[in-house]
């Protein structure tokens, strides 16, 4: 009987999944394409804020600005029908049961789109704080919500999910006064994981703090 | 679905060194799992068994090291593990300064693996 070897293999998991990832980022930067990739629970509010957000960036004056979202579902098309209402390009990636969307899928889902008049590309992931933050989409930028009855104390339980966004969006603003959820801690909780991250404060439904998130988005994306 | 899909990954990585260095039978995987990534050795295991059926890691051991979170302070230059799921402030166990970085915790490697 042949003996027992060890073999050395310190190989990454997501090593592949990170290749294909650059790839992506290297497609978006052929027409100047800026990916958002948004994520949340379910319910959080990711199709307001997307709604929202297209509103704003169209206000603001910067109707230059061409907008497209991806909307990965684990199975429907109810979010893209709501964007395409919207008069934005919109096109439904099915995940087929995954919990997160990763950057094979991402690959295959661009050649449907017209990248060209596109500025803006906005992912909108599955609901899900955990498996979505450790997959890399190609996106260039990670933003997360939260919504205010969800609770406070959620930096605690997704670690990984807080470090990994560039911006929390607090939204359902509106449910402030009416629980226990406390502000200062959600910040204090969320800057330990991630001193960065910029928080903003908003209510889809009154449209309170949405411009601020907008202007910061717009910033990020170079407009 | 996650555990699947890694599960996957991590099969075809295993595969791979497996033919490489001819092996014939692949007995344990040893896998660095940082704290943050969170995955369950269980469910890893069960879907292992599962895929890797009539290839030669069918039947190996999976093992997973977790990673705790390891820091690194900027000001002092003193290393210390600590959890992130705790309501605490996150200072410096040496000299209490905030100017710390994450040097470990994240992982989510394929170690190594015994094999005939």
């Amino acid at each position: 009987m042949s003996e027992v070897r060890l073999i050395q293999i310190e190989e990454d998991i997501q090593a592949d999944n990170r290749i294909e990832a650059k790839k992506v980022r290297s497609r978006l930067a052929e027409t100047g394409t800026f990916m958002l990739n948004l994520m949340s629970s379910p319910g959080s509010g990711k199709t307001s804020l997307i709604l929202k957000t297209i509103e704003a960036v169209r206000s603001i004056g910067s109707p230059a600005i061409g907008m497209a979202v991806i909307e990965a579902d684990m199975d429907s098309q109810v979010d893209a029908e709501t964007i395409l209402e919207a008069g934005i390009p919109a096109v439904q990636l099915r995940t087929g049961g995954f919990c997160h969307v990763d950057s094979y899928m991402v690959a295959k889902t661009l050649p449907s789109l017209d990248l060209e008049p596109i500025n803006l590309l906005i992912l909108e992931n599955v609901g899900n704080l955990i498996c979505p933050a450790q997959s890399d989409t190609g996106a260039h930028c990670n933003v997360m919500i939260l919504s205010v009855p969800e609770g406070d104390d959620k930096p605690l339980k997704y670690p990984l999910m807080f470090r990994e966004c560039e911006a929390l969006v607090v939204n359902k603003a509106d449910y402030l006064q009416m629980g226990d959820f406390d502000m200062d801690s959600l910040c204090r909780r969320a800057k330990k994981l991630n001193p960065e991250i910029e928080i903003f404060e908003v209510s889809c439904k009154t449209g309170a703090g949405v411009q601020q998130w907008t202007e910061w988005l717009l910033e990020r994306i170079g407009r | 679905m996650h555990e699947l899909g890694i599960t996957h990954e991590i099969l075809e990585i295993v595969l791979r060194y497996a033919r490489r260095h001819r092996v014939t039978q692949v007995s344990k995987v040893l896998l660095e799992i940082g704290e943050l990534s969170d995955l369950e050795q269980e469910w890893i295991q069960h879907y292992f068994d599962a895929i890797s059926r009539g290839s030669v890691a069918e039947g190996a051991r999976i093992e997973v090291k977790k990673l705790p979170c390891r820091f690194f302070c900027r000001k002092c230059g003193n290393e210390f593990v600590t959890t992130l799921t705790k309501d605490e402030p996150l200072i410096c166990y040496g000299c209490g300064s905030e100017a710390v970085e994450m040097i470990s915790g994240s992982e989510y490697t394929v170690k190594s693996m015994e094999a005939t």
